[in-house]
């Protein structure tokens, strides 16, 4: 097949810092969010609020509206006991246990603070607030369990008829790895519940329409995922709802398929025979979202004292929260990245999922393998000290060598390419580690009130993986329109990623056609039917691929067309690019373009690309951290990230993905943690209450870029997405415990607040 | 209540309920959409809007309080010559991903320049402390803010 062009030779647009197409909306009328939708079908719509579980384990006694539906302003009242035509709510996954799902609303026991109970309909939106103080619930309060580690002695049970509250788990083969290990050493690591925290927070409004289907604007990051979810979770066929994605203000893994509520207020256009709307407020979100992380690790790790580390075990207990989710497996994949870049000869791998008085957990940025990197990285900082080698000199050590073939990790994951000792050297060298270090003993020397920690963190991560519905794949329609312009449908959900700018650019390298007069649209079932959305740091790899697979099919399908059509062979048909059509080969100035072939049918194609699996990004972050050992107060000085996800189509576009990883790795290592008091009042369930992460904590960022291409799809392109969380959280730990290492700490939990790194140094300085 | 708001050079009188907010007053009564909500403890600066040229969280003002005032949102930033130094920045920057704390993010630092027409990236950082973003690590929102001031200054 002939690839060659006619015109002025030109580069590529792929590699450039293409501005974003979709900023100037943005940046003028504001996107539309969900709460900003306005649609005549959603005309005269009720205002649904819910009312919420104010303590975290009860028997519901009586629920009495009478007094919410004499108030001004109050349409209806819904409980459980409406909902009788939906049907029982399954488990997330069918490895959980079918008791533990989530009904609609509380079904008699009430399992954590913030869990639905009723919803209030209300003519407006400040009534609504209004009415659903007026619902009276009476409760009988139950024993409550909060920590994991209790939750797993069974002591109190969320789900008494089950009789455990182990939602999953798995058992190590073996764990007597340590045998001939001169030095072992172990730790108690908590990776502690963070909150997600987009600024748009959950919304929904719906309508049942007279095509006899539930049609919902859903803030989601894949429309067909929450169409699904929707659809099961209300007993429709799939085909009997509609999803609509408005813009979306931010996910981060938190809004993959459909909450409760969004199917209650579904159920409620339907039933109620009006269109309903929902936005919650943010100290629901808090309680009500699912959180992330959430693991208490222990790590042994063992080896030799030249450095040489041998066995590594990890034992995970995963809280879940109330009611599992995508939480509950989070252990599995940071089981298969336990042993991350390193080639250590033994691993003991284990992980429970207990279910405890509190929010379900569920997927954010990185979703189990910030968990799986936070424990090795620790880990190795704790051998290094053990031993009392620098810890850079212990991970070039122990890192597995370069490669271009995949390889099967003893985790049991298939890397696809990979140089890690190119990684560690890059960061080391870009952030000037041995004059680091110079300044660090001068610092100790003299005994500073500052002293300096510098940490650090080599990490491989999984993107774009499949699901059980086999490997990993995404699709894309591309049509070129009569006036020249074209249309991309893609089966991604972009929310701040920049797809409208890198799908078009992708197109218009093979078609061009500017990027001005692409068009990319998703996220309406109608539309695209099928599709993964956004997560996973796939979209590129997967959905990006199959944009360019779909423009080249398109070029190729207009060929065979224009070969009729100006009677010469297909061969001899060249891509203009010039005029964005085909010219004849060695005849300038003849030809035809994608429009006019456009003008005589539709010139469209519709592809699938299908990767052979997950890729694996991989990077070495350093950071530099300033720690007053008065007042233990921490400060990020540095973080210098070499991230390596392959070929950057977009280096402006997956600069920022990687700031906004970075800041909140950072975040989860310095500032931020969601917390409950014993009986399971949760205490950071505002913006006020909970330390997220503003500009005055965070550094300008200083990133190196290396380009190691994968086999896996044809851009050569890994996911960018959640490599900063990734690679952030252990090395920003690791630098707050460097910071005072030398004081006798071995490790601090996160986040390093001034308290915990303040009793750090008291508790090392009484022990020595 | 009645009030009479100028909303982006606009003066209307409306009767609206005491408990109105600036931000649903914006929103819901003038159809400004742009103005965000992200929180309901005043800490997340989405509804950030010039009032009488000050920055005010809209979502911690009554509707009431702003009677007789001069509002600025994102939809009345632009001057008539084009974007305005902050929104050009914010794009050649990558200073926004999803884009739901751009309004206010915008419109703070358009009041952070008015104020200090030459700040460090340290001024920066603080001024914008009010301000919450969970996409950018807000070193583009930074970089866009410094690039929007040399702009400023050369005009």
């Amino acid at each position: 097949m002939s690839s060659s062009t006619v015109g002025l030779p030109r580069g590529s647009i792929l590699g450039t810092r293409v501005q974003r197409v979709e900023d100037p909306a943005f940046l003028t009328t504001g996107a539309v969010y969900t709460d900003d939708v306005v649609d005549e079908r959603l005309a005269g719509a009720v205002w649904v609020t819910f009312v919420r579980a104010p303590i975290a384990h009860a028997r519901i006694t009586s629920i009495d509206p009478s007094a919410a539906l004499a108030a001004d302003g109050c349409v209806g009242v819904v409980t459980a006991a409406d909902l009788a035509d939906v049907p029982a709510q399954e488990p997330m996954m069918p490895l959980f246990p079918a008791g533990m799902a989530q009904p609609l609303l509380a079904a008699g026991t009430v399992r954590y603070v913030g869990e639905p109970v009723a919803a209030v309909l209300t003519t407006s939106r400040y009534a609504g607030e209004d009415v659903a103080e007026l619902v009276e619930v009476d409760y009988e309060p139950l024993p409550v369990v909060v920590d994991p580690e209790a939750a797993a002695t069974d002591e109190v049970l969320l789900f008494p008829e089950l009789g455990t509250n182990l939602v999953c788990g798995s058992e190590a083969e073996e764990t007597d790895i340590f045998g001939d290990c001169e030095v072992v050493v172990t730790g108690r690591l908590v990776n502690q519940r963070v909150a997600v925290a987009p600024l748009e927070v959950r919304a929904a409004a719906a309508v049942w329409g007279d095509d006899d289907r539930l049609t919902a604007w859903v803030p989601n990051q894949g429309a067909q995922a929450t169409q699904s979810a929707l659809a099961r979770m209300l007993g429709h066929d799939t085909a009997q709802v509609r999803v609509i994605t408005p813009a979306v203000g931010g996910a981060f893994g938190a809004k993959f398929g459909a909450d409760p509520e969004a199917a209650v207020v579904g159920w409620i256009a339907r039933r109620f025979g009006q269109p309903a709307r929902w936005v919650e407020s943010r100290s629901e979100n808090m309680v009500g979202m699912p959180h992330g992380r959430a693991q208490v690790q222990t790590v042994t790790i063992g080896g030799d004292r030249d450095g040489r580390v041998r066995a590594y075990r990890l034992d995970v207990l995963q809280d879940s929260g109330a009611y599992p989710r995508f939480g509950a497996l989070l252990p599995t994949l940071t089981l298969l990245m336990a042993p991350a870049v390193y080639d250590i000869e033994r691993l003991s791998l284990s992980y429970r999922s207990v279910a405890t008085n509190t929010t379900p957990v569920g997927a954010y940025r990185g979703a189990g393998r910030p968990e799986a990197t936070a424990a090795i990285e620790r880990a190795m900082d704790l051998f290094a000290a053990e031993i009392g080698m620098d810890p850079a000199q212990v991970r070039r050590r122990n890192l597995l060598p370069p490669f271009t073939e995949p390889m099967t990790s003893k985790g049991g994951a298939k890397y696809d390419s990979g140089d890690y000792p190119m990684a560690l050297d890059t960061v080391l060298a870009a952030a000037g580690y041995d004059e680091l270090r110079r300044e660090q003993a001068l610092r100790r020397e003299r005994g500073d009130e500052k002293q300096l920690g510098i940490g650090l963190s080599v990490y491989v991560e999984i993107t774009g993986g499949g699901d059980e519905s086999g490997a990993p794949n995404e699709n894309a329609t591309v049509e070129v329109h009569p006036d020249g312009s074209a249309t991309i449908l893609t089966g991604t959900s972009p929310h701040g990623q920049g797809h409208e700018t890198v799908w078009a650019m992708l197109a218009s390298e093979e078609l061009g056609i500017p990027i001005e007069r692409i068009t990319v649209r998703w996220g309406d079932t109608d539309l695209v039917p099928k599709g993964g959305g956004t997560g996973g740091s796939r979209s590129l790899q997967q959905g990006g691929a199959a944009v360019r697979q779909a423009a080249q099919e398109l070029v190729e399908l207009a060929r065979t067309r224009a070969a009729d059509v100006l009677e010469v062979a297909a061969d001899d048909l060249v891509l203009d690019r010039d005029r964005a059509g085909l010219a004849v080969r060695g005849v300038p100035g003849t030809g035809i373009t994608f429009a006019a072939l456009a003008e005589r049918e539709p010139l469209l194609v519709r592809s699938v690309f299908t990767a052979p699996g997950a890729t694996y990004p991989f990077g070495a972050h350093l950071a530099v951290a300033e720690v007053d050992v008065e007042t233990g107060k921490a400060e990020l000085l540095r973080l210098v990230a070499v991230d390596d996800a392959g070929v950057v189509i977009n280096p402006l576009i997956a600069e920022g993905q990687r700031h906004g990883g970075l800041a909140q790795g950072a975040a989860q290592a310095l500032v931020e943690e969601v917390c409950y008091d014993a009986d399971g009042n949760p205490t950071t369930s505002t913006f006020a209450d909970y330390p997220i992460v503003s500009a005055t904590e965070l550094p300008s960022f200083e990133l190196v870029t290396t380009e190691t291409p994968t086999t896996y799809n044809p851009l050569g392109a890994k996911g960018i997405g959640e490599a900063g969380s990734v690679g952030a959280t252990p090395a920003v730990q690791n630098a707050v415990v460097d910071a005072v290492a030398h004081l006798g700490v071995r490790h601090i939990d996160m986040p390093t607040s001034p308290m915990r790194v303040w009793a750090a140094i008291r508790r090392a300085g009484t022990e020595s | 209540m009645r009030v009479s708001i100028t909303v982006n050079g606009e003066r209307r009188t409306d009767d609206v309920e005491p408990r109105l907010l600036l931000a649903h007053y914006l929103r819901d009564v003038r159809g400004l959409k742009a103005t965000n909500i992200g929180c309901d403890t005043t800490s997340c600066g989405a509804c950030t809007v010039l009032v009488d040229g000050e920055t005010v969280k809209s979502c911690t003002v009554l509707a009431v309080q702003a009677d007789g005032s001069s509002v600025t949102t994102l939809e009345g930033l632009a001057g008539p010559d084009g974007p305005h130094p902050v929104q050009a920045a914010f794009q050649a920057e990558h200073g926004l991903q999803c884009g739901f704390c751009t309004p206010g993010m915008v419109m703070a630092s358009a009041g952070l320049l008015a104020e200090n027409p030459k700040p460090t990236e340290r001024e920066v950082r603080a001024g914008l402390e009010g301000n919450l973003c969970r996409c950018t690590g807000y070193h583009n929102i930074v970089r866009a803010v410094l690039a929007a001031a040399e702009e400023m200054a050369e005009a």
